[in-house]
């Protein structure tokens, strides 16, 4: 008998089976980002376009870019027929039990965006020779590794956020320059930033590529540019494709008078260096080396405890983060960071384009590399890198193995985010679940040419497994728990950052190293 | 893939999804003054937590039976007992004797709902996995369809973590106890399916065929020599396992005696509620209680639940083969559930955990028959607000099993065993049985959407109060009745022979 799944059907079956896997959620903790959201709908939906970016009776002020304002207008239209209290600007923390069946329906629907770019994500992958198993072959793996993302149904799902819809739109624009369609891919992508300016980190590698790869139409014979190639009319018809977009999309503000005081909301740089809970980057270990030092100063009377910031510690859980003894960190200095770790992978796709899959690589590697070292980074921020990769490690096996350590390091990062002892359960079973998966699915992807994990990636990987344990289960359960509450996220995020740092760089030397190959042959 | 991330993969998603349901509400949630089952086991853990063994089954100034008494045997009386000493030590506030009543929070919640789920991967969710991965046929792909299927059958799950109770507990010891005959571990079959009896007396419902297949095993063993060993043995298991859960209770026949007249309440009445039987459903008809005497209703349902279940029996005893006892259990069980005296809605899990045996072996009709026996409980579940997950459930179940094991693919007459139904309906011209299975099936679906749909969404006519939950029952009553007929039909005509198999694989 053929078994069922080999028939073509697979696709629709596991989108449905993750929606209706979504739905079980209705009734789970929800975080801040649920106020948040319904207060935007009751804004747009009450307010005048000009009150829009001026409206602060809640604390959870818009401050996505217009674009999405327009989005939650639509979604408060149909919201009205559910419970016309949500759309009420007064109405603070208003959770009514249909308001919350609309805001989880909502982000549930509009993930069909994000199934349709599964769609043609899994399109534009190579198929391997040879009839296989539908099991092990890459398309299903990578409709397995996008929609059933356990980072993204948490996140969304649980926690509240429409991540799906917009990574939707991503993952759309990446599928169209896959299939060398690049000016939808433009398209989508100037609509992308237009829905959350957060997307801003990978817009380098989509200028380069677009510039280098679509405005010069032919190389040189050694792979440099041919500047005689270059065609004003592709440069034209993509700068109007943006300028447009944004027009639309700013250009009611701009005449309102308004562009100052949105992006102000846009980009508030009040905030600290780092988030309440670390996000696992390298100023996490610049934080914990600080405070090393610190404490070492003071156990070797090197520093005066009194003379030290106080309660820089204790309060690991306050924003402003004040540092001892190395110098504190400005935003402009994160920048210059950010734009220099991702300088040389943009220089590559210049110098030497390798077509769509190279523009990916730089994707990720803008992604990682503004999530290691920008200002006030979220941990969610993580998948901007996870979902893209999703493509590359089903087709090559040493992505295969980046995607194993960055995925199961950046996903545990997660785990604060569903705090609440009720989640717990589903938190732990859904990680295991896509663990399980990715490792064994991606292992029979690749089988027969070695292993996809070097031991000491397998050693860190198991000591993830005991950080687990220590901050969930046996942390709790301890003195401590009184004493120093903020010691779990800690451990976390600088775990973490270290297995996402080694992600990161592994991911530029296989970037470099493709560089060196045309020379070779 | 491996098997072992498969089946990992599907017991992780089992309880994904158990965990989801639990997040919703229970039933009385909130509902003062007797609330619902889930205060009922909490009361059971005060009770038992707070008084000696000696007063559990008795009224007492301290154990007032009118308010949810424990009418379970002593397993669950054991099994209350432990819960109640990790409650202790969490927060003894839970099972304070008399203050506790009516004790609602987020964490107790957490407490209790976590408790079914330990329960669960205690008992039930290996034996799910045992079964499929041992007694189910085709290739490992198939299987871990099978148990995909078993594992989401969400009447179960909306009743243990919605509704909350423990049928996991007693279901589980029954499927150890199938698992164990299946594998030819006839002995400790035995003593798993004792325990199932000694923490639900519903699980009498599968105890004829328990009986009639161990018998007739021993008598094709030879009535004499290795038989009679093998009976002595299994008796001897039997009657030890009973020993020891009723050992407190034995001291004193009194206690005894108390305790069996708590299980079995003959004083309740032919039937309770809105149930997909015989009885409620003729009772649109008929009234029966009203014409007849409880002692005559009483025998009268003894009568026709003996009548219903000896022919299956029968043949199990002269036929002793697995195939057989599973089929027999499905019919044992509906014989009681349709039959029977004191029947609730929730009883019909008791028939869907046979039904799910046979998923791999009848895919549609299986489907067919737990889809309308989760959908036969719908009033519950609308009682106690757990709408979305029905409904969220029920779709995934249907759509998933039908998808995995093919079933609506794999209906030829031939794979339905409906080849007996030509020779009985000679007379009538040569049919497509398969084709016109196949239409039920469809109207079937819709009709239970439709009422599904209509139940929430209108308001009943001020002079028919119990319209739709009348409506539910009975089209739920005539699916069981016409599942019963069929799969007795199925345990008449021949066995599935080796080559139908192998092709079907």
């Amino acid at each position: 008998m053929a078994a069922p799944v080999d028939s073509g059907y697979w696709f629709p079956a596991l989108a449905l089976g993750v929606s209706f896997l979504k739905c079980l959620f209705i009734n789970a903790y929800h975080s801040t980002d649920f106020e948040v959201h319904r207060n935007w709908l009751a804004i747009t939906h009450s307010l005048p376009v000009s009150r829009w970016y001026h409206e602060n009776t809640s604390e959870w002020t818009l401050d996505y870019p217009p674009l999405f304002a327009w989005f939650e207008f639509g979604l408060s239209h149909v919201a009205q027929h559910f419970d016309r209290n949500m759309l009420q600007v007064e109405n603070l923390n208003y959770a009514s039990p249909s308001t919350v069946l609309f805001q989880r329906l909502s982000v549930i629907f509009t993930d069909v965006v994000f199934i349709y770019a599964a769609r043609e994500c899994c399109r534009c992958v190579q198929e391997q020779k040879g009839p296989r198993d539908v099991l092990s072959r890459p398309s299903f793996v990578l409709a397995v590794l996008l929609l059933w993302n356990f980072g993204l149904l948490i996140v969304d799902h649980i926690h509240f956020q429409y991540n799906g819809f917009l990574f939707g739109v991503l993952l759309l624009s990446v599928a169209k320059h896959l299939q060398s369609q690049h000016l939808q891919g433009a398209l989508l992508f100037a609509v992308l930033l237009n829905l959350k300016h957060i997307y801003l980190y990978v817009a380098p590698a989509y200028g380069i590529y677009l510039l280098r790869s679509y405005c010069f139409s032919q190389d040189n014979k050694d792979g440099s540019i041919r500047w005689a190639s270059f065609s004003p009319l592709r440069l034209l018809a993509l700068g109007s494709i943006v300028v447009s977009v944004c027009a639309l999309s700013f250009g009611p503000f701009v005449a309102m008078g308004q562009l100052p005081q949105v992006l102000s909301r846009l980009f508030p740089f009040k905030r600290g260096l780092c988030h309440a809970y670390w996000a696992p980057n390298i100023w996490a270990l610049y934080n914990i080396l600080d405070k090393g030092l610190a404490v070492l100063g003071v156990r070797l009377k090197l520093l005066d405890e009194a003379g030290l910031p106080r309660a820089s510690m204790t309060g690991g859980l306050v924003q402003e983060f004040q540092h001892s003894v190395l110098p504190s960190v400005s935003p402009s200095v994160t920048l210059v960071c950010t734009l220099l770790s991702i300088l040389p992978a943009v220089a590559s796709i210049w110098l030497r384009p390798r077509g769509a899959r190279g523009f990916l690589r730089c994707l990720l590697l803008c992604a990682l590399g503004s999530f290691m070292f920008g200002w006030h980074v979220h941990e969610k921020a993580i998948l901007i890198a996870i979902l893209p990769l999703s493509i590359l490690a089903v087709e090559s096996r040493e992505d295969a193995g980046i995607f194993l350590v960055l995925t199961t390091t950046g996903h545990y990062s997660l785990f604060p985010l569903l705090f609440t002892p009720a989640e717990f359960p589903i938190k732990v079973s859904l990680m295991l679940m896509f663990t399980v998966f990715s490792f064994t699915a991606l292992r029979k992807l690749h089988s027969g040419q070695g292993s996809l994990l070097r031991p000491l990636e397998v050693i860190y990987l198991l000591g993830l497994v005991v950080v687990a344990i220590a901050c969930e289960v046996v942390f709790p359960l301890s003195p401590w728990q009184q004493k120093l509450p903020f010691l779990p996220l800690l451990a976390t995020s600088v775990y973490c950052s270290a297995g996402i740092c080694y992600s990161f760089l592994r991911l530029y030397v296989s970037l470099l190293r493709r560089d060196d190959k045309p020379k070779q042959l | 893939m491996q098997t072992w991330s498969l089946v990992s993969i599907c017991v992780l998603l089992g309880v994904v999804v158990r965990w989801g349901v639990s997040l919703n509400s229970y039933s009385g949630a909130g509902k003062p003054p007797m609330f619902g089952d889930y205060e009922a086991q909490r009361h059971w853990q005060e009770v038992t937590s707070n008084l000696p063994l000696q007063e559990w089954y008795f009224n007492t100034t301290d154990n007032d039976l009118n308010y949810w008494g424990l009418d379970y045997p002593p397993l669950t009386a054991y099994h209350s007992w432990i819960c109640a000493y990790v409650a202790k030590i969490i927060n003894p506030d839970w099972v304070e004797l008399h203050k506790s009543r009516g004790y609602e929070s987020l964490t107790h919640k957490l407490f209790m709902r976590t408790t079914v789920l330990v329960a669960d991967l205690l008992i039930y969710i290996p034996a799910v996995v045992f079964y499929c991965l041992y007694l189910t046929d085709g290739s490992s792909k198939k299987k871990v369809s099978t148990l995909l299927c078993f594992l989401l059958y969400p009447g179960l799950i909306l009743i243990d973590y919605g509704h909350f109770q423990y049928n996991g507990v007693s279901l589980g010891f029954a499927l150890w106890g199938v698992l164990a005959l299946g594998l030819g571990w006839d002995v400790s079959g035995s003593m798993a399916f004792s325990l199932a009896l000694n923490y639900k007396q519903m699980e009498l419902y599968h105890a004829l065929p328990f009986f009639c297949y161990l018998l007739g095993k021993c008598i094709k063993a030879g009535p004499m020599g290795r038989g009679l060993f093998l009976l002595v043995r299994i008796a001897a298991t039997v009657l030890a396992t009973f020993a020891l859960c009723w050992l407190p209770f034995l001291s004193d026949p009194s206690q005894a005696l108390q305790v069996v007249r708590r299980i079995f309440p003959v004083a309740r009445g032919l039937f309770e509620d809105k149930v997909a039987n015989t009885w409620c459903s003729l009772n649109t008809l008929i009234k029966i209680r009203s014409i007849m005497s409880g002692d005559s209703q009483l025998y009268l349902s003894l009568a026709c639940t003996l009548l219903a279940v000896l022919p299956s029996c029968f043949r199990l005893l002269t036929k002793p083969t697995f195939w057989h006892f599973k089929l027999a259990l499905v019919n044992s069980s509906l014989a009681f559930f349709l039959f029977s005296y004191q029947v609730h809605e929730k009883s019909i899990l008791l028939a869907a955990l046979p039904v799910c045996l046979l998923l791999n072996d009848l895919p549609l009709i299986a489907i067919w028959f737990l889809q309308a026996s989760t959908f036969s409980m719908l009033p519950l579940f609308l009682k106690d607000g757990l709408l979305v997950p029905y409904v969220v459930t029920s779709l995934a179940f249907l759509f998933f099993s039908l998808y995995l094991l093919s079933a609506l693919d794999h209906c030829s007459e031939d794979e339905l065993r409906m080849g007996a139904y030509n020779k009985l309906l000679v007379f009538l011209p040569k049919l497509d049985l398969a084709c016109i299975v196949r239409w039920k099936f469809y109207v079937s679906v819709a009709v239970m959407a439709v009422l599904s749909i209509v139940s929430v969404a209108l308001v009943p006519p001020p002079h028919l109060p119990d319209l739709f939950p009348v409506l539910v029952s009975t089209t739920a009553f005539l699916h069981f009745f016409g599942t019963f007929v069929y799969f007795n039909v199925v345990q008449f005509s021949e066995p599935p022979s080796r080559k139908s198999q192998k092709k079907s694989n």
